[in-house]
């Protein structure tokens, strides 16, 4: 695994693996806030820059641990890093664009219990990319994300206008269509991961 | 150490929330990404949904034992630190018991971090009440998360690959419904038994107690 090209890991975590409709990672965002496409695309923009960012200290952090021998604290310091990430990026958006921080609403603080944010940290520890390959496969998360949001998104937009049966509406609606989709993206399967 | 008053009954009352009427799958859709994933087996839904609950027992306990001590500006940061922290104990403590299961299981045991059931009963129940409250809803919620997640993982198993517990109980002539333990199988299932719990609530007024099932989850 290792020894992926940069494009493998990209183009696997984008459509191949998608971070949420192949791994089951971020579901809680997506199904939450793919309600209209104008919040989708900020809520994924905002959690792919969470990513990147805990990518990043994940890195950092992973070899802090590694290096004094401490890596049964790496889960709890990964989680407490995320969670100041979050906060940061809570406090700046609050600060320069207060209407996309109230259009974002509960999700923001909520990135933090993502589990796509702290699943891009755990997995690239496990398969031990380096520094560029793992802010490549934190990108492609965020971007998978940012994709299934808004192809749900575009998705519920049109159903609004269907008449379904009133047992079948709610989440059990949503989650047939994710279904749906999810059996499109394993037409990808395969994708990115040559030799 | 409980409320004074109808005590036998709000004690089962509040053990049960989770298993039934407040069940965080099934009424809530709290906790969507380990329900989803770790589902292809039944054996693996059980060992998810142990593990969960354990985690979630420990926190709440805790939890609700320092409510006095914490300050409230901290108090999610310190919720998570603990639920890290036991998180941590069972991530070790699968490792050691049944090195397969934790394969299985990959990077979904240290997730359970971030299952939001977990933040939501320590911030929502277990800071306000009691420990032995706490334990007890905590308990109920858990064993209510393992039983949806069994009952999801059963149907996968048995429609997937036309087992029950790695035990074949079909002839050798069924053919496994691959879908159904690949992740568009998962989503489905998981919307049927919505569907199932939203037929029978319409169908029956006097269930009128469990919340319609309009919201979503996170986490």
């Amino acid at each position: 695994m290792a020894d992926a090209s940069l494009g493998q890991i990209f183009l696997a975590t984008v459509l191949a693996n998608n971070f949420v409709l192949a791994m089951f990672l971020g579901l809680c965002p997506f199904l939450g806030v793919s309600g209209k496409l104008n919040t989708a695309a900020p809520m994924g923009a905002a959690t792919t820059f969470v990513m990147l960012v805990a990518s990043l200290c994940a890195y950092g952090l992973n070899w802090l641990v590694t290096a004094f021998g401490l890596e049964f604290l790496r889960l709890i310091s990964y989680i407490v890093v995320i969670a100041s990430a979050v906060q940061l990026v809570e406090m700046v958006l609050k600060k320069y664009s207060p209407a996309l921080f109230r259009a974002l609403g509960i999700y923001l603080p909520l990135i933090t219990t993502n589990c796509a944010i702290l699943g891009v940290a755990l997995f690239q520890t496990a398969r031990e990319y380096d520094l560029l390959q793992a802010l490549v496969f934190a990108l492609g998360a965020g971007v998978g994300f940012t994709l299934a949001l808004v192809l749900m998104a575009g998705l519920r937009e049109r159903l609004n206008l269907a008449s379904v049966p009133n047992v079948v509406q709610g989440t059990a609606l949503s989650l047939m269509l994710a279904g749906l989709l999810s059996l499109a993206f394993m037409g990808f399967a395969g994708l990115g991961m040559g030799e | 150490m409980a409320i004074p008053g109808q005590k036998e009954l709000t004690a089962l009352e509040n053990f049960m929330e989770g298993v039934w009427k407040q069940n965080p799958i099934f009424v809530m859709v709290l906790g969507m990404c380990p329900t989803l994933a770790v589902t292809v087996s039944a054996v693996n839904a059980l060992a998810m949904g142990v593990a969960t609950t354990f985690v979630l027992v420990c926190s709440a306990l805790l939890v609700s034992l320092m409510r006095r001590i914490v300050p409230k500006e901290v108090r999610i940061a310190t919720y998570i630190v603990i639920i890290a922290t036991f998180v941590t104990i069972v991530d070790y403590l699968i490792a050691a018991i049944s090195l397969a299961l934790y394969e299985a299981l990959g990077a979904f045991i240290q997730l359970i971090v971030v299952n939001c059931i977990i933040l939501g009963r320590a911030e929502a129940h277990a800071s306000k009440h009691p420990p032995a409250w706490a334990a007890s809803n905590a308990l109920g919620m858990g064993i209510g998360f393992a039983v949806a997640l069994f009952a999801l993982g059963a149907v996968r198993e048995i429609l997937g690959a036309g087992k029950l517990f790695g035990i074949a109980l079909f002839g050798p002539d069924f053919q496994p419904w691959v879908v159904m333990v690949l992740p568009p199988g998962g989503f489905f299932v998981l919307g049927m038994w919505l569907l199932l719990f939203n037929w029978l609530r319409t169908r029956s007024p006097a269930a009128g107690a469990m919340k319609p099932v309009e919201g979503h989850g996170h986490g």
